[in-house]
C-alpha cells in the first residue's frame, strides 16, 4: 500500500516535471501557420518558352522553394507562341484541383488580360515576372524597363566617350512587348539629357538574331562611324555581334545589351564581344517571385485585391566589372538539380 | 513580234524581274547607300539562307508537292549537332549521326507522300512538327546551341573570297547544281513531267514513287545546308526560328519567282529572281527604318500583286491543274 502510494507521488512528481518542461520550451505556432498555408499549394509557372536561361533558371530556384514547403511546382511550355500560352493559362485555370498560384512570362500588354481576370476570380493569385501587362496582377516582378534602358543609355555612352562620332544605333526587339517599349523609353530620357548623342536608325530584330544581323549590317554600312549599338536583348545580339565582327568593327563599335546575366554573357564581356550587359540578377529576383508567392499564400487576401512592384536591382556590367560570382551557370545549375 | 511579246514575254518570273529592276533603280537613286559594293553584297547574302531553302523548296514544288518541315529539319538537325559537338562526340560520328538523321526524315516523308498517299502539305506539316518536338524535347536541352569554339564551321562563316562572304558561293552553286539535276538529268526531266501531271507521267511508265522521295531526300539535304550556313555566320542556331516567319517567306520566294504551286514550271532562274526582289525590298525598308510590323504589310502586298497579275496573264490550265492539287 505504501509502496503503491510513494510511486504515486513520485509519479506524479515527474508528471508535473514533464508538464513544466514542455511549458519552458514554448511552441512557436508560426511555423505551424505557415505550413498549413503552404502545403500542397500547386505553383504553376508559364513562361514565354522553357527553353531559354532565365525561364531555366527562374524554374529551378522556384522548384527548390516550392518543394521545401511541400507544395508542387510545374511550368509549361508555350515555346514562344501567344496562343499555346493563353492555352496553357486556360487549361490552368480549368484543371483541377485549381492552381493556388499562376506564375506568368506575359508577351506582351494585354494579350492574356482576361485570363488573368478569370483566374483572379477562381481564387488563383496571379503574379507576373520580367515583363509587366496594362492588368494590374497580384503582383509584378522583374525589372524596371525604363530604368534598364537608361542604363543601358548610359553605358553607351560612357563606352563611345567624349571623343567619339556620338552616332549610336538601336536594334530594338519589336513593338508590342513591354520590355521593348520601356526600353527605348528610357534609352530617349537619357539621350534628351545628352543631345549631342543622335540615335541614327532603330530597326526591329524581332527578338531573332539573323534578323538582327541583317538590320545591324545594313546599319553599319550606311553609317560607317556609329560608335555604339544597344541591342535590347541578349538572345538576338549575338546576330548584331557577328555583323559588326564581319564589318570588321570589333572593338570600334561598343556594343550593349541586355540579358539574363548566364555565362555567357560573362564569356561575351571577356572576348569582348559585348562592350557592356546590363544584367537581370536571377537569383535575387528568383527570390523576391519566392518571396511574393509566401506572402500572397499565407496574407488569405483575396487574389486582385492589391498590386505589388518589385522590380529587381540591376546595373550595367562591363569586362572591367566582372567577378567569378558575376553570372550564374546554366549548366552547373543543371547538374545540381539532378 | 508584238503579239509574242505582248502574252507569252510576261510571264511571271519577267514581271517580278521587272519589279525587282524598277525596285533597284529607285532605291539606287533616291536611298543614299544603297548602291554601294559592300551593300550589293549584303542584299545577296541576306537572302542567301533564304535563297538556298527556296531552291529545296522549288524542288518539291515543281514536281507538285510542298515541304512544310524544311525550316524545322534545317534547325534541329544543325542543332542536334551542335549539341553532339558540344558533349564531346567526334566530329566525323555527330556529322554522320546528324546526316544520317537528315536523311532519315527526308525519307519519311518521301514514304509518307508517294506510298501511304498522305498528302504532302499534311505529311510535312506533321513530320515538321514531329522533328522540331523530338529534338527540342530529347536531343537538346536550350534554344539556342552555340558553335564551339575552333570548329569547321566557324571557318566557314569567315570565308571570304575577294571580300565576298560564302554564303553568297554556296547559293548560288547550290542553285547551279539545282538547275543542272532538273534541266539535264533523267530524273530531273521526270520532276517536271510529274508536276505538270502526275497521272499522265505514271502512265508513261516514270517511276513516280521514287522520284517522289528523291525529292523529299534532296529538299532535307539542302535544309541542314542551310542550317549550318546560318550556324556560321552566328557562330550558333536559335530553334525559335521554326516558329518564325522563315517557312512562308521560302513559300513566298518561290511563288513570287513564278513557280506555280501546281507544280509543273519554273525553274532555278525564278527562285534566284525571287529571293533577289525579296532582298532588294527588305533592304530598302531597312534603310528607311521601316518597322517591322510595316515590312510584313509591304511585303505580304507586293506578293498579292504579284499573284493577281499572274492569275490574269498565266490563267490555270484547266485540264491538268486540278488533278492532285496540294
Amino acid at each position: 500500500m505504501f509502496c503503491i502510494r510513494k510511486l504515486a507521488v513520485v509519479g506524479g512528481a515527474i508528471a508535473s516535471l514533464a508538464a513544466a518542461t514542455v511549458a519552458i520550451a514554448q511552441e512557436d505556432p508560426a511555423p505551424a501557420a505557415y505550413k498549413e498555408a503552404m502545403q500542397g499549394k500547386r505553383i504553376i509557372m508559364v513562361p514565354m518558352a522553357m527553353g531559354f536561361d532565365l525561364a531555366q533558371g527562374w524554374a529551378h530556384f522556384l522548384k527548390k522553394e516550392v518543394d521545401g514547403f511541400g507544395g508542387t511546382f510545374e511550368t509549361r511550355d508555350p515555346n514562344w507562341s501567344i496562343e499555346a500560352g493563353a492555352q496553357a493559362i486556360t487549361e490552368a485555370i480549368a484543371s483541377d484541383p485549381k492552381p493556388d498560384v499562376l506564375v506568368v512570362h506575359s508577351p506582351d500588354l494585354n494579350s492574356y488580360s482576361k485570363l488573368f481576370k478569370k483566374a483572379q476570380e477562381k481564387g488563383i493569385y496571379v503574379v507576373l515576372i520580367d515583363n509587366p501587362t496594362n492588368y494590374p496582377a497580384d503582383a509584378f516582378i522583374g525589372s524596371d524597363w525604363d530604368r534598364l534602358g537608361q542604363l543601358e543609355a548610359e553605358a553607351v555612352i560612357k563606352g563611345c566617350g567624349e571623343n567619339s562620332t556620338k552616332k549610336i544605333g538601336l536594334v530594338q526587339g519589336d513593338q508590342v512587348n513591354a520590355s521593348s517599349l520601356y526600353q527605348y523609353a528610357g534609352i530617349m530620357k537619357v539621350l534628351a539629357q545628352h543631345p549631342d548623342f543622335k540615335v541614327v536608325a532603330k530597326p526591329d530584330s524581332n527578338w531573332d538574331a539573323t534578323t538582327a544581323r541583317n538590320v545591324a549590317t545594313t546599319m553599319l554600312q550606311q553609317n560607317p562611324d556609329i560608335c555604339g549599338i544597344i541591342d535590347f536583348w541578349d538572345g538576338d545580339a549575338s546576330g548584331t555581334a557577328a555583323a559588326i565582327r564581319e564589318a570588321g568593327k570589333q572593338g570600334k563599335v561598343f556594343l550593349v545589351t541586355t540579358g539574363g546575366g548566364e555565362k555567357v554573357d560573362c564569356d561575351n564581356l571577356q572576348s569582348g564581344v559585348f562592350g557592356a550587359v546590363v544584367m537581370t540578377e536571377l537569383q535575387n529576383q528568383s527570390r523576391d517571385i519566392n518571396a511574393i508567392i509566401k506572402y500572397l499564400l499565407q496574407s488569405k487576401q483575396p487574389p486582385g485585391t492589391s498590386k505589388t512592384n518589385i522590380y529587381t536591382l540591376e546595373k550595367a556590367t562591363t569586362k572591367a566589372d566582372i567577378k567569378p560570382d558575376t553570372c550564374w551557370d546554366l549548366k552547373a545549375l543543371q547538374a545540381s538539380a539532378k | 513580234m508584238v503579239v509574242k511579246l505582248g502574252k507569252d514575254w510576261l510571264s511571271q518570273e519577267r514581271i517580278v524581274l521587272l519589279l525587282a529592276v524598277l525596285l533597284f533603280v529607285l532605291a539606287s537613286v533616291s536611298l543614299k547607300g544603297f548602291f554601294t559594293p559592300d551593300n550589293l553584297v549584303a542584299i545577296v547574302r541576306s537572302v542567301s539562307v533564304l535563297g538556298i531553302l527556296a531552291v529545296g523548296m522549288a524542288v518539291v514544288v515543281i514536281g507538285r508537292g510542298i515541304d512544310l518541315s524544311a525550316v524545322a529539319i534545317m534547325a534541329m538537325s544543325v542543332a542536334w549537332y551542335l549539341e553532339l559537338l558540344n558533349t564531346g562526340t567526334a566530329g566525323t560520328t555527330a556529322l554522320a549521326l546528324a546526316l544520317g538523321f537528315v536523311l532519315l526524315i527526308g525519307l519519311v516523308n518521301g514514304y509518307l507522300i508517294a506510298y501511304a498517299d498522305v498528302p504532302a502539305i499534311f505529311a510535312t506539316l506533321a513530320s515538321g512538327a514531329f522533328v522540331f518536338g523530338f529534338v527540342r524535347s530529347q536531343l537538346i536541352r536550350q534554344d539556342a546551341t552555340p558553335v564551339p569554339a575552333g570548329n569547321w564551321i566557324e571557318a566557314l562563316g569567315r570565308f571570304r573570297l575577294l571580300d565576298v562572304p560564302v554564303e553568297v558561293f554556296l547559293f548560288t552553286a547550290i542553285a547551279l547544281l539545282a538547275a543542272l539535276f532538273l534541266r539535264f538529268t533523267k530524273w530531273g526531266r521526270f520532276v517536271y513531267l510529274m508536276g505538270d501531271n502526275p497521272l499522265a507521267a505514271r502512265n508513261m511508265g516514270i517511276p513516280v514513287r521514287p522520284v517522289t522521295v528523291l525529292r523529299y531526300v534532296i529538299s532535307a539535304l539542302i535544309a541542314f545546308a542551310a542550317g549550318i550556313l546560318t550556324a556560321a555566320s552566328l557562330l550558333s542556331i536559335n530553334t525559335r526560328v521554326v516558329n518564325s516567319s522563315l517557312l512562308y517567306d521560302i513559300v513566298l520566294v518561290v511563288v513570287i519567282g513564278g513557280i506555280g504551286l501546281s507544280g509543273g514550271k519554273g525553274g532555278m532562274r525564278n527562285v534566284v529572281v525571287g529571293a533577289l526582289l525579296i532582298g532588294i525590298m527588305l533592304n530598302a525598308m531597312i534603310i528607311l527604318d521601316i518597322p517591322n510590323i510595316y515590312q510584313n504589310l509591304i511585303k505580304s502586298t507586293i506578293l498579292l500583286v504579284a499573284i493577281i497579275i499572274d492569275s490574269f496573264i498565266n490563267p490555270r490550265d484547266e485540264q491538268t491543274a486540278q488533278q492532285g492539287d496540294i
